[in-house]
């Protein structure tokens, strides 16, 4: 057994430490780049824009998007998985250099570059390489690799298969047996009932605890409990209390006479644990969220319909809920977004591996990191993405939520 | 942002549920509001005293039927087994070095993102807050496997050096949105004054608009803090192989492995590990009503 010793102590703290003065190094260098760089940028922004100006501006553009496009196309093909860095690190310069003139060619360059923009970009720089980093670059290699026969078997040279993985993902099972429509329709049941429940038990709550009374305080501090606990310590509980002869749920069912459940090993019964557990984790957010929301609406509004003698459901329907919609919107689409992208939930519940209580994203996982098919879970994942990329722009675009918000 | 205690008139029942301020409420509606508040409150905290139960209760008994909070002859053997016995230390300050150093990156990373996205407007700033939020919509096992074989061929893999990396940015998207939607509630006016005076916009940005942001930079903190301190996936993927590495996630998974679990070591360390998450929640839950939604309510 090993104890926390200050040698285990002094060198944790010392490669934590290195990599934050690491961090912060390399921000200062790239923040003094940016600095020095951008009034003999925007000189030369300007200078390309007078030289090019007999040129149209859509001319400009076009030639600026293919440059651009062609760039990004290299540099998706460039990330190729079985190539080791160095056998492609000579031909970095090349997109750098399409898209650097892509960018000076487009009229919109003389606006990038004006001097008034200097600090916000520079502002924006540290979160922008960040991102590049550690989300851009990974989706781009992702992307590779979703068009390639990647797995263990053809590991240094997967080859290129075009659209098959894409084909496949509907028309073979994505695990063992499960095929692609099942998980779906389940994926799609847990996050409407899960948010149905979220917002439903949040909203009685939140108007529960939306007046003076005693306690209070007390109320809102034990209700916010469920998202106060980490989550993995929460699911693993939870299992617990789904146990077949010593957990609580089965215990209670037991002294009321009735016959305990085989949550772990039936597949609809599964799948509630999983919806309770997740129901139970939610409602605080949404209570919060809400709550936060109610404490915003003035007063006089309820007095003016309650002279109007209006009926407490009717000022419900026509004044809380209408408030209530700027809040509202954009924590359903984090909630319906967060649901639908869980893992932990599902994946620490389901012990003995069920694929009927797999979602999209569990058995995302299994199929990377149990089977090592990645060039069908890269585009597994794509077609996730795609699917609750479209379910929020409709609902962006039919609720109105977000418009200002991007303003 | 007022609640006006509406004057007692004749109410009927529903509008006392539906509305705020219950002065007027009847004792018995009052009876019943509280009772729906406790009954409540006991579903939300009733799981977590059974956590403790469990961890209270001695090594031969850990498998009973038994609902009571506390259990005849409790004790904390278990407590200190998984104090002194188990790496639990080791696992904690693993976790709690990491974890501090990289809600603190991605704060800092998030709070001037958010000022240039409030403040100015320049090309490329609907398409990056666009960006942001989609970024919400990959799920998470997604990233895995290239950051894995990223981390792999940087010589990142059995390091802090990647976790701290990963988990630093991992939150970033989120915590823009949120801090931008309420900077954008801070009156511009209070900044143009200081400007006029001759601060420069880093300074009003120092001196105006953070310390007006305390409620909003401390739930993005604590957004931070608690995904990475829970966090379960990147841990596996990155250290896992690596005991010596080990946040206090994958010890307490170990406790809880398929086929035993050691239900006393685990519930002990779930509930000593709950404990500072739940300090800092209830710490910071005097702004967590107005940090998260102010901003919304103007966005």
């Amino acid at each position: 057994m090993k104890h926390l010793t200050l040698d285990i102590i002094l060198n944790s703290l010392r490669e934590v430490g290195s990599t934050v003065l690491y961090i912060f190094l390399s921000t200062v260098l790239i923040e003094l780049l940016v600095y020095f760089l951008w009034e003999p940028l925007s000189a030369l922004s300007r200078s390309i824009d007078r030289a090019l100006s007999f040129l149209g501006r859509t001319v400009r553009y076009a030639i600026s998007a293919i440059l651009i496009v062609a760039a990004v196309v290299f540099v998706v093909a460039m990330v190729s998985p079985g190539q080791e860095p160095s056998s492609w690190a000579g031909y970095w310069p090349l997109p750098g250099v399409a898209f650097l003139i892509g960018l000076f060619v487009s009229p919109a360059a003389v606006t990038i570059f004006s001097p008034r923009l200097r600090l916000p970009y520079m502002l924006l720089v540290p979160a922008v390489v960040g991102l590049s980093l550690l989300v851009v670059y990974p989706l781009l290699w992702e992307l590779n690799v979703s068009f390639t026969n990647l797995s263990p078997k053809h590991f240094r040279s997967p080859d290129f298969v075009g659209l098959q993985n894409y084909i496949e993902v509907f028309t073979r099972p994505i695990l063992k047996q499960i095929t692609f429509t099942p998980l779906f329709l389940r994926t799609i049941l847990w996050t409407a009932v899960n948010v149905v429940f979220h917002v439903s038990g949040g909203m009685g709550l939140a108007l529960l605890l939306n007046r003076k009374m005693k306690l209070r305080g007390l109320y809102r501090a034990l209700l916010v409990f469920p998202w106060a606990i980490p989550q993995p310590v929460a699911c693993l509980a939870w299992r617990g209390e789904f146990h077949f002869e010593y957990g609580f749920a089965n215990i209670v069912l037991q002294r009321l006479g009735l016959a305990p459940i085989q949550w772990m090993s039936n597949p609809t019964w599964n799948f509630i644990a999983m919806c309770i557990t997740n129901i139970w984790l939610g409602i605080p957010f949404m209570m919060v969220i809400i709550l936060g929301g109610l404490q915003s609406i003035a007063g006089e509004f309820y007095e003016a319909a309650e002279i109007d003698g209006a009926s407490g459901w009717q000022q419900f329907t026509n004044i809380t809920l209408p408030l209530l919609r700027p809040i509202l919107t954009p924590a359903i689409i984090l909630g319906t977004v967060w649901t639908f992208t869980n893992f932990n939930v599902p994946f620490f519940i389901n012990q003995n591996e069920l694929e009927t209580s797999d979602t999209l994203v569990t058995a995302l996982f299994r199929s990377a990191f149990q089977y090592f098919n990645l060039g069908d879970a890269a585009a597994f994942a794509f077609v996730n993405f795609a699917l609750l990329l479209i379910f929020s722009i409709i609902y962006i675009r039919v609720t109105g939520g977000l418009k200002g918000a991007t303003e | 942002m007022t609640i006006t205690a509406s004057a007692p008139r004749k109410r009927s029942a529903w509008q006392h549920f539906f509305n705020s301020s219950g002065r007027g409420d009847s004792p018995f509606k009052r009876l019943l509001i509280h009772l729906a508040l406790i009954v409540s409150c006991a579903i939300a905290v009733y799981p977590v005293l059974r956590i403790v139960s469990v961890s209270l209760r001695p090594g031969d008994r850990l498998l009973s039927t038994s609902l009571a909070i506390v259990p005849e002859d409790a004790t904390l053997q278990a407590y200190k087994t998984v104090l002194w016995e188990k790496e639990f230390l080791v696992w904690i300050w693993n976790s709690a070095l990491i974890t501090t150093a990289t809600a603190s990156i991605g704060l800092i990373l998030a709070a001037t993102s958010a000022y240039a996205f409030s403040r100015w407007r320049f090309p490329g700033r609907k398409p990056g807050l666009i960006f942001l939020l989609s970024t919400q919509m990959l799920p998470a096992p997604m990233m895995m496997v290239p950051i894995y074989i990223l981390a792999t061929k940087l010589g990142l893999t059995h390091t802090y050096r990647g976790l701290v990396l990963a988990y630093s940015v991992t939150t970033v998207p989120f915590s823009i949105w949120m801090l931008k939607g309420y900077y954008d509630t801070i009156p511009r006016e209070l900044e143009d004054a200081a400007l006029i005076d001759g601060a420069s916009p880093l300074v009003s940005f120092w001196r105006i608009i953070l310390p007006l942001s305390t409620p909003a930079l401390a739930i993005v903190f604590l957004f931070n803090f608690m995904s990475a301190w829970s966090d379960y996936l990147f841990a596996r993927v990155m250290i896992a192989s690596e005991t010596r590495l080990w946040t206090w996630v994958l010890g307490v998974r170990d406790f809880q492995s398929q086929f035993q679990t050691q239900w006393g070591f685990f519930s002990a360390a779930s509930v000593m590990v709950a404990i500072p998450v739940m300090a800092l929640f209830l710490y910071s839950s005097k702004w967590l009503i107005s940090g998260l939604t102010l901003g919304s309510v103007k966005g």
